[in-house]
């Protein structure tokens, strides 16, 4: 793995990724932290998005964020590595922590983030001039890499880990806009997982499939945490319930309760979260 | 409707039929691969002028190309800088400029200065047709290209510029080839801002220093000279050049859509 990560590029900033992760991998805490958010406030103009957000992610956790629709929870993922900054007019105060690194800081740039910290969307939105195979690498191809065995080794590890390589194995070169949209889902997580990013951010990735791809997916996450820390946005508490490890509830852009979720669907703390949880209101 | 549809396409047919019984029947091998005969004989063809036309416009090409699809990419993938309404607007209303005034312009800009008339001067003039339609084509062509597909990109920790490169240019690639067959197809077929750059020739010259044979100065020569022959010819290079126009558009869209059944 490191092999692949240091033909990436980039070396001061992926000897030191490395290092962390060595270190991660030596001392498997069951509740390290891999991000912390400190204070994290968004502002579009004049509206204040996100509010005084403080949280961390645990590593190779799942951490699940819930609320109505327009609560700040899509657009707080965003800053997680800093995709908001393609919106014109976002502003951000606070900081966010990638392995005690502050990913606002002076002089980091949000391309390496953006690598470290990958991202699946809520539509499925695979490369269409590209076949199933280029798609996965297409962190790779549009880097520069042109060794051919290390991307058919590339293609296969992460097919197989995004569940896809025996859907798609016969015919590689097939247009990766040809997939079914549970298929183009899992091919867009295979393209995410390819460039080996240590937190895995999905921003509702189900709400575009039917009911047999959403668990499909659903599984995989399951299967993902082993290698990598996950933090996914949903509209849907049962999913929520089902893949996390952690929730984190909002609603007006404020962080109203995060906890274990087992307790947080049990027995939440705030009422707010209660009543949400329980079908109330959203 | 149905009223204003039948005149319309009745011009259409009848200009194209116009232009073929007129011109086809002159032409022959020697009218596409022989030089101009001297005033007054009969025979020979438009070959420099061919050869002439393709020259200027590639070379055209070359310089509106790069102009022309870089604004676009500039206006509509950095938009922050805010003048992309303003490039936009200017680029629509060189559409509208008189063909003849691009060359009067093109005269002052190169010919003047140059000292003579010259086929890079024709090129010049011709590009300052084709950039507008390249850009506006070309802008369109971007503004199609979902932003979920550059946010894609971005988000695998691929710069910006690669994103343009390896992603947005691919997406929108067939309607970018579309606009610029259009932009060289409206150039081909100008004849007045060729008038006082590139000029004409009667000879063979490939030097884009020099004067340079086109085919719409020679049917503009042709037609408007004394002999009953100079008509006719000036009929049979207007059926070559729609052909080529028309060929040209056939065969580039048959190829995009071959390509993207792939």
């Amino acid at each position: 793995m490191n092999s692949e990560t240091t033909t990436m590029g980039s070396s001061f900033e992926n000897a030191q990724r490395i290092a962390v992760r060595t270190v991660a991998e030596a001392a498997p805490a069951a509740d390290m932290v891999r991000m912390r958010v400190e204070g994290l406030s968004v502002y579009y103009g004049k509206l204040h998005a996100v509010k005084q957000v403080t949280l961390s992610i645990r590593t190779n956790k799942a951490t699940a964020l819930i609320g109505p629709s327009g609560c700040g929870k899509s657009t707080f993922l965003r800053c997680l590595n800093r995709m908001h900054e393609l919106t014109p007019g976002a502003r951000v105060e606070g900081k966010v922590l990638l392995d005690e690194q502050d990913l606002y800081g002076a002089g980091v740039d949000p391309v390496d983030v953006r690598r470290r910290v990958g991202m699946v969307f809520q539509k499925p939105n695979p490369f269409p001039n590209m076949s199933v195979h280029d798609n996965v690498v297409a962190g790779f191809r549009l880097n520069g890499t042109r060794d051919r065995k290390l991307l058919d080794e590339v293609v296969e590890k992460n097919l197989r880990g995004a569940a896809l390589w025996d859907e798609v194995k016969d015919d590689l070169q097939k247009s990766g806009a040809s997939l079914s949209g549970g298929q183009q889902q899992r091919l867009c997580i295979a393209r995410a997982l390819a460039v080996n990013p240590e937190v895995l951010l999905m921003d509702e990735p189900c709400s575009a499939l039917d009911p047999i791809a959403t668990a499909k997916i659903e599984e995989l996450i399951h299967e993902l945490k082993e290698r990598v820390t996950i933090a996914i946005v949903t509209h849907n508490m049962q999913q929520a319930a089902r893949v996390s490890d952690y929730t984190g509830f909002f609603y007006l852009g404020e962080l109203v309760e995060f906890g274990e979720t087992g307790k947080l669907f049990t027995s939440p703390e705030k009422r707010q979260t209660e009543d949400y949880i329980t079908g109330r209101f959203g | 409707m149905l009223c204003c549809l039948s005149v319309s396409v009745f011009f259409l047919v009848a200009i194209l039929g116009y232009v073929l019984v007129n011109g086809a029947s002159y032409i022959n091998w020697e009218f596409l691969t022989a030089l101009p005969a001297p005033a007054g004989e009969s025979g020979g063809g438009i070959a420099n002028a061919l050869v002439g036309s393709l020259l200027i416009v590639i070379v055209a090409s070359l310089m509106a190309l790069p102009i022309g699809i870089g604004a676009a990419i500039f206006i509509n993938e950095f938009p922050s800088h805010g003048t992309g309404h303003t490039i936009r607007f200017l680029a629509e209303v060189l559409t509208g400029v008189p063909a003849i005034v691009v060359g009067l312009f093109a005269y002052d800009l190169v010919v003047k200065p140059w000292g003579g008339f010259s086929a890079f001067a024709g090129s010049v003039s011709y590009a300052f047709i084709m950039v507008p339609i390249i850009l506006i084509t070309a802008h369109e062509a971007l503004r199609l290209v979902p932003d979920s597909l550059r946010e894609a990109s971005l988000a695998l920790g691929i710069p910006k510029w690669r994103t343009i490169l390896g992603v947005v240019l691919p997406v929108s690639s067939r309607a970018l080839i579309t606009g610029v067959i259009l932009a060289i197809s409206r150039a081909l077929g100008e004849a007045a801002p060729m008038l006082f750059t590139a000029f004409g020739n009667p000879f063979w010259n490939l030097n884009m220093a020099k004067p340079m044979a086109t085919v719409p100065t020679l049917i503009y020569t042709y037609a408007t000279g004394p002999y009953e022959d100079w008509h006719r010819k000036a009929w049979a290079a207007s059926f070559v050049l729609l052909v080529v126009v028309l060929v040209t558009s056939v065969l580039t869209r048959a190829f995009l859509r071959g390509k993207s059944n792939e």
